[in-house]
């Protein structure tokens, strides 16, 4: 069941395009009920397609386009580190070992505990700030074991 | 117009067609998977690289418009070298498991690798693997032979009009499948093998069982609905392993639903009476032909001379040939009785003694998808007809206008003006308003009988829209009647209304029957037939079942599930003195019957149709019938022949259909409306109570043969065969789903379980027709539930 707050977001979205295409609105509505389900399961994508009177396949299917759509359950807080060049080269390798290693899983596991989930991804346009990741919305930059350490015992 | 050059040849083309289309006019074949004539362009596989003088890189011919002055190369060195990187990139993934695959040796990627590919793989990297979803008991898949050209999509979505196939993933990770790997409900989803390039998607019922080579293919005329699509039957060894869409644009286009396409698996299947059978004692036997004949003759003429002729009656299956249901009557009619009908769902026969021509579409079956507005009367065309339902879902996608009158909230493939459903009893009333307000609008009289059906509110605003609508529609409108108005209580004032409204409007007037209706119509199987001081009126289906008669003819029919009164007819059965039944299946009739005689199957006989263009369509049998079953027609014309009935000699089935049209005499024009015949009805009387019950037959049980179709038993839309109500009913009743309560109807007390259905109106219950649930309820009006 989507929520009606979720639904109050989605009405919004659809309002931007014409009353005839209502599906027109469906990156963004799968996009709202991730927020706030934390991820989308089957039941979920046949509730928003159904809501954009659209067949639930269709919803699936641009579920399934885009990488940042979540289909499984992931942990409350998905760490994502980059692992591309300009990170390699400043280190990313002991980024993601030393998270490895105080969370107790390996890339692309979750803690038994729900908390976290720990991926590899590819650039995400910070070399600036090398080595880098992200952790649910925020960026970190210029990481080091000491920043790590504190940015997760930050995380609730 | 335009002018191109299409390697070196000059043509003369017309504008806004795109390359592949001009090409396969003029006989240039160019490669290709995701083309297809009748799906929207996608040009995702690039097979169909052409090369255009002028243009930078070659172009999909599919999706390249012919421009003035254009020259195309197809097999330059270009052209080729596109086309072999295009197959040298789809056979990368592509298991290449011919060997195992039901497409090999039909496979389009198979015969364009060798082609337009190149002699070798370059390839030795790890192929990926898909797997692959069991999506129902009609299409087997196999995904990793899949490459993406989503022509089974573009089908459900453009065609069907229901999208159940689509590409999740991306990429690489691509994979064509169902919604979380759900089983398609499509009644036309066998046409996806046919659209399949590869051997993705296969056939579940054929496949494994030939090699595409073996086969020896026969056309032939489907039986299942009105429509006698076109069919390719294929055999190997004698018998059927398949059957597949015959071209023809007039009827089927390329198209075959799925009910046409699987009903060969009871012919093929086991359960085939190989001999004839007698029953001495209460016990069957096996004996030769003479003398199972001999029985059947001797046991008629001692019910004829205990009981009169009369007391016999033939009850015959509308998806009998025309020539089947001609013999099945002049016997009858030779003995002496005139007790003969095909219309065993029916249940008001008032207008019998009108003079009506076969059912049928009243329009051409291509003119459907250029109709402007419709109006469906208690007609599921989607499952009922659903290659006409294909025609008129194109029509409503170019704007045209659909009005329902019916008592089940049908699932249709397009999308409704106006939706007035309701009870049964509701429909004479809304279909009345409809007329009242077509003829105030024209301006004439409104007859009393019809007045009589309009309550105190008069007409609805919604009526007078759907008036508007079919009067704006004029010619390019189309009023039709399905099951759900021919088996209605009030079939006959449903029809006089439906008639009146077409002449008032100009709209064609459509009565979709099942089958060869139309067929046996033409044969004379009915009751009034030809009526004259010499061939008195008989008995009609119902009353047959419900006089409990001496003698039965039964030819295709089991009355106990082919009845509306499915008891009642039982009973007549079991308590006739003598029943012979001509079938093909060795457990039809075991019940009651004195003597079954095995005849041939639809694609064993040959035989004529009249389908709803009233088009007679003859085909010839495509394997000979097992054992000793022989065709239905000489069946008839032996014993005939034994009874001493004279006008019997004919050689071929081609002599008794020259005989049947040498003898019909048309009819002596459009005899609806009769107003007389329905002076009686009175406006809906709401019960109390009681519920109203709504009947329904799936389109896996219309005939013997479609019940003993394993696969298309088991189907989503034949699950739908249950006792059913509404869930707010439910709720108001206190019944939970799927509890057994004790429901009494026509045919006594029984204990069923209920499930919710949406599409049942308030106050009415859903029983389902040809089922052994619906046995004791079928035929009932109303029926009370007894709940503690």
């Amino acid at each position: 069941m989507l929520s009606s707050e979720s639904l109050a977001k989605i009405d919004l979205e659809i309002g931007n395009y014409p009353a005839e295409h209502k599906e027109a609105a469906v990156m963004a509505a799968l996009r709202i009920v991730q927020e706030e389900q934390g991820w989308l399961s089957g039941e979920t994508i046949r509730d928003i397609a159904t809501y954009l009177e659209i067949p639930p396949i269709r919803a699936y299917e641009v579920a399934t386009f885009y990488s940042m759509y979540e289909l499984e359950e992931t942990g409350r807080h998905r760490i994502e580190v980059c692992t591309n060049i300009s990170c390699m080269l400043r280190g990313s390798d002991g980024v993601v070992s030393h998270i490895e290693e105080r969370l107790g899983i390996k890339v692309g596991e979750t803690t038994a505990d729900g908390r976290y989930t720990l991926r590899e991804v590819e650039c995400l346009g910070a070399c600036v700030g090398a080595p880098m990741m992200q952790v649910g919305n925020g960026y970190y930059e210029k990481l080091t074991t000491e920043s790590i350490d504190a940015i997760l015992d930050g995380l609730e | 117009m335009a002018q191109i050059e299409l390697n070196g040849q000059q043509l003369e083309v017309q504008d806004n067609q795109m390359l592949i289309q001009v090409a396969d006019a003029a006989g240039v074949y160019i490669p290709r998977f995701c083309y297809h004539e009748k799906l929207s362009v996608s040009a995702n596989c690039r097979m169909c690289l052409v090369e255009v003088e002028g243009a930078p890189k070659p172009l999909p011919a599919c999706a390249t418009p012919v421009t003035d002055g254009m020259k195309v190369k197809t097999r330059s060195a270009i052209a080729r070298d596109a086309q072999q990187g295009t197959m040298e990139f789809l056979l990368i993934n592509h298991p290449l498991d011919c060997p195992i695959c039901d497409q090999g040796g039909e496979c389009p990627l198979q015969d364009q690798a060798v082609s337009y590919g190149k002699d070798n793989s370059r390839y030795h990297e790890e192929k990926r693997a898909v797997s692959s979803p069991d999506i129902g008991p009609l299409v087997a898949t196999a995904m990793t032979r899949c490459i993406h050209c989503t022509r089974c999509v573009r089908f459900g979505e453009e065609l069907a009009g229901i999208m159940e196939m689509g590409a999740a993933g991306r990429g690489d990770h691509t994979s064509i499948g169902t919604y979380l790997g759900e089983t398609i409900e499509s009644e036309l989803s066998g046409n996806m093998i046919d659209l399949c390039p590869v051997g993705a998607l296969t056939s579940k019922p054929s496949r494994f069982s030939a090699r595409s080579w073996e086969l020896l293919s026969h056309n032939s005329i489907a039986p299942h609905d009105c429509l006698g699509s076109n069919l390719k039957v294929q055999t190997l060894r004698n018998k059927v392993i398949r059957v597949l869409s015959s071209e023809n644009e007039r009827i089927n286009e390329c198209w075959l639903s799925d009910r046409d396409r699987f009903s060969f698996e009871a012919i093929s299947g086991n359960d085939r009476l190989m001999t004839p059978m007698v029953r001495e004692q209460g016990r069957w036997r096996s004996v030769d032909w003479h003398g199972a004949l001999e029985f059947a003759v001797e046991g008629l003429r001692r019910v004829i001379a205990k009981q009169g002729a009369e007391s016999i009656g033939a009850l015959i299956s509308a998806s009998s040939t025309l020539e089947e249901a001609y013999l099945c009557q002049k016997l009858i009619r030779g003995l002496g009785s005139h007790n003969v009908d095909h219309r065993l769902q029916q249940q008001d026969f008032r207008d019998d003694q009108l003079d009506q021509p076969p059912p049928g579409l009243g329009r051409s079956i291509a003119s459907l998808e250029s109709v402007k507005a419709a109006l469906l009367v208690g007609s599921n065309i989607r499952k009922e007809q659903p290659l006409l339902g294909l025609r008129l879902r194109k029509a409503v996608l170019g704007g045209a206008e659909v009005a329902s009158i019916s008592a089940l909230d049908y699932a249709f493939n397009f999308s409704l003006r106006f939706n007035q459903m309701d009870a049964p009893s509701a429909m004479p009333k809304k279909l009345a308003e409809v007329a009242a307000a077509v003829a105030k609008a024209k301006g004439v009289a409104v007859p009393e009988p019809v007045e009589q059906l309009l309550d105190s509110n008069g007409i609805s605003g919604e009526a007078d829209e759907i008036a508007e609508m079919l009067l704006k529609g004029g010619q390019d409108g189309a009023v039709i009647l399905g099951f759900g108005a021919l088996s209605h209580p009030r079939a006959a004032t449903l029809k006089m209304l439906a008639h009146w409204i077409s002449e008032l409007t100009g709209a064609s007037f459509g009565l979709l029957d099942r089958g060869n209706s139309a067929g046996a119509t033409l044969a004379g199987s009915l009751p009034l037939h030809q009526q004259s001081e010499s061939n008195p009126a008989g008995l009609n289906a119902k009353e047959m079942v419900r006089e409990k008669l001496a003698g039965y003819l039964l030819f295709g029919v089991e009355p106990e599930l082919d009845s509306l009164e499915q008891s009642a007819a039982q009973e007549a059965m079991v308590k006739a003195d003598f029943v012979i039944s001509i079938n093909p299946y060795s457990s039809a009739g075991r019940e009651y019957a004195d003597v079954i005689l095995p005849s041939a199957a639809f694609t064993e006989t040959s035989g004529t149709h009249l389908n709803c263009e009233h088009q007679l369509q003859s085909f010839e049998g495509a394997v000979e019938p097992p054992g000793d079953a022989r065709p239905g027609w000489k069946i008839l014309r032996v014993m005939a022949n034994m009874l001493d009935i004279d006008g019997f000699d004919f050689i071929s089935s081609e002599e008794v259909l020259e005989e049947v049209k040498a003898g019909d005499r048309g009819t002596t024009g459009a005899q609806l409306p009769d107003w007389e015949l329905i002076a009686g009805d009175k406006p809906r009387v709401i019960q109390d109570q009681r519920l109203e019950s709504v009947n329904e037959i799936s389109p896996y049980r219309l005939d013997s043969t479609l019940r003993r179709a394993e696969s298309l038993q088991i189907t989503r839309d034949n699950q739908l065969s249950k006792v059913s109500m509404s869930s707010p009913e439910m709720e108001r009743l206190g019944i939970e789903e799927n509890r057994a309560v004790v429901i009494s109807g026509i045919g006594g007390r029984v204990s069923l379980p209920i499930i919710s259905d949406q599409r049942v109106p308030a106050g009415c219950i859903h029983i389902p027709l040809a089922t052994e649930e619906g046995q004791v309820l079928g035929g009932s009006s109303f029926v009370t539930l007894e709940i503690d």
